[in-house]
């Protein structure tokens, strides 16, 4: 059973079907004794960092997150919850993160040609091998949305996409994974990706 | 570096496809949730379902199938049509979809688009503008394109876009339905005047059309179209190929 953490930030619909969509049950949740029974987490998010973090932190699931993954459960950040695992973020302020992977999370800066944010489908540059990336191959397409995006994570940098420059896709430090664009909306690349965070062991 | 997108829009009545015909391996052109699979599996990069039911029960009918759309196909899904309220915008979302158009709503209301990127993030809030040249100015047409509003279409998107709209389809009412290709003049001035992703709608008839598009305009970043896909004459999967061919970015 995998965990989907409900801590009050985003549509949370899509990532459960999704998992459906390849035979593993999950549970939306917010209830810290189904996180400490379920075999992985994913924690989503979209909107902003501040209001998100404040969130987490509030409910006490920063917490358990945290201790979860120190007793080695697997965990997957998607979009704004993958930002969620570095240190700080910068975005309308300076706010904690849950400081699991090494890094920060900055705004985009590039030249004006470059719309913000960056939407679309963009390619997955692989840098690094990883469990996530058993069934994806170099090039192959995902769907971002995101305006914000992690730096100084080169340790746990595992695939980039080129947008004006390389932008952090996807992290991984031990059994902690992060992605930047959304896997539950990136067609079958997505569901690989999923299935192969759920076969973590 | 990041694709250029191909767009199926579906006008959905009482919960089923208007204008469906048939195609190979689908039972039921009718069946939103068959036709959003079908298309996704084409190599569609995304979806956009428009309510265009009037009665209150076509509207639940209309939300009970985007949630089941939203549970058989994992690509992005925008839905317009009847968004006139922060509400409206909770009772789509719920359902599944990512990304809500406002249109006419936001024409009685320009304070909707606020509200709405405020509550969901700019990139949760598309703009739809229907456009018409009237005295060598471009109007904004409201009512399905029946009624002039007077308003000026650049100042509006400008407006809209300031107000917090992540993405704007523009759809052209003099090339829209003609099928000699899309309106390069409108589309180029809607580029040049903002900074967030704009969607070509009107006027597609054939795949050059497209190339024409992404070459002419090379900022735009999506091409909408409805009918040429329905009826078979334009097959994405064909539409992708020949934009490859051409150079232009996509995914396949």
């Amino acid at each position: 059973m995998i965990a989907i953490v409900d801590y009050g930030v985003g549509n949370l619909f899509s990532l459960a079907s999704s998992l459906k969509a390849i035979g593993v049950d999950s549970v939306v949740t917010g209830d810290k004794k189904v996180i400490e029974q379920a075999d992985k987490l994913i924690l989503p998010g979209v909107g902003a960092f501040g209001d998100a973090s404040f969130k987490l932190k509030s409910s006490g699931l920063d917490v358990v997150i945290k201790e979860q993954v120190k007793n080695g459960k697997p965990l997957l950040g998607v979009c704004l919850g993958m930002q969620m695992l570095f240190e700080k973020s910068y975005e309308y302020g300076e706010y904690e993160g849950l400081g699991l992977i090494k890094g920060k999370v900055i705004a985009i800066d590039l030249p004006k040609e470059y719309k913000i944010p960056h939407i679309g489908w963009n390619a997955l540059e692989l840098v690094k091998q990883s469990p996530i990336l058993k069934y994806i191959n170099q090039n192959d397409h995902v769907y971002f949305v995101h305006s914000y995006h992690a730096v100084d994570c080169s340790e746990s940098l595992v695939a980039t996409t080129e947008y004006g420059k390389q932008i952090t896709a996807i992290v991984q430090s031990g059994k902690v994974y992060g992605c930047q664009f959304h896997p539950e909306k990136s067609g079958d690349v997505g569901l690989k990706i999923l299935k192969a965070f759920c076969e973590e062991k | 570096m990041i694709t250029k997108r191909i767009i199926p829009c579906l006008d959905v009545k009482n919960g089923r496809v208007v204008k469906g015909v048939n195609f190979d391996n689908l039972n039921d052109v009718s069946s939103p949730v068959e036709l959003g699979k079908f298309y996704s599996d084409c190599g569609a990069d995304e979806l956009v379902f428009y309510d265009i039911t009037a009665s209150s029960d076509g509207r639940k009918l209309f939300t009970d199938v985007l949630t089941q759309v939203a549970s058989k196909v994992f690509i992005p899904l925008t839905v317009g049509g009847g968004i006139n309220t922060i509400e409206d915008f909770d009772r789509v979302l719920k359902c599944g979809a990512d990304k809500v158009s406002v249109n006419s709503g936001a024409i009685k209301n320009p304070q909707l688009v606020k509200q709405g990127a405020l509550k969901y993030g700019d990139q949760c809030v598309v703009l739809s503008v229907d456009v018409k040249r009237v005295d060598g100015n471009f109007h904004v047409f409201a009512k399905g394109g029946r009624e002039d509003t007077k308003i000026q279409a650049i100042p509006w998107i400008k407006k809209c876009v300031g107000m917090g709209a992540g993405e704007v389809v523009v759809n052209s009412i003099d090339t829209d339905g003609v099928k000699g290709g899309f309106d390069i003049e409108l589309l180029s001035k809607v580029c040049e005047a903002v900074n967030v992703p704009v969607i070509a709608s009107g006027g597609a008839g054939k795949i050059e059309h497209f190339t024409r598009l992404f070459k002419s305009i090379p900022s735009i970043d999506a091409g909408l179209a409805a009918s040429i896909f329905h009826f078979g004459e334009v097959k994405i999967a064909n539409l992708k190929q020949q934009l490859k061919l051409n150079g232009i970015p996509v995914r396949l």
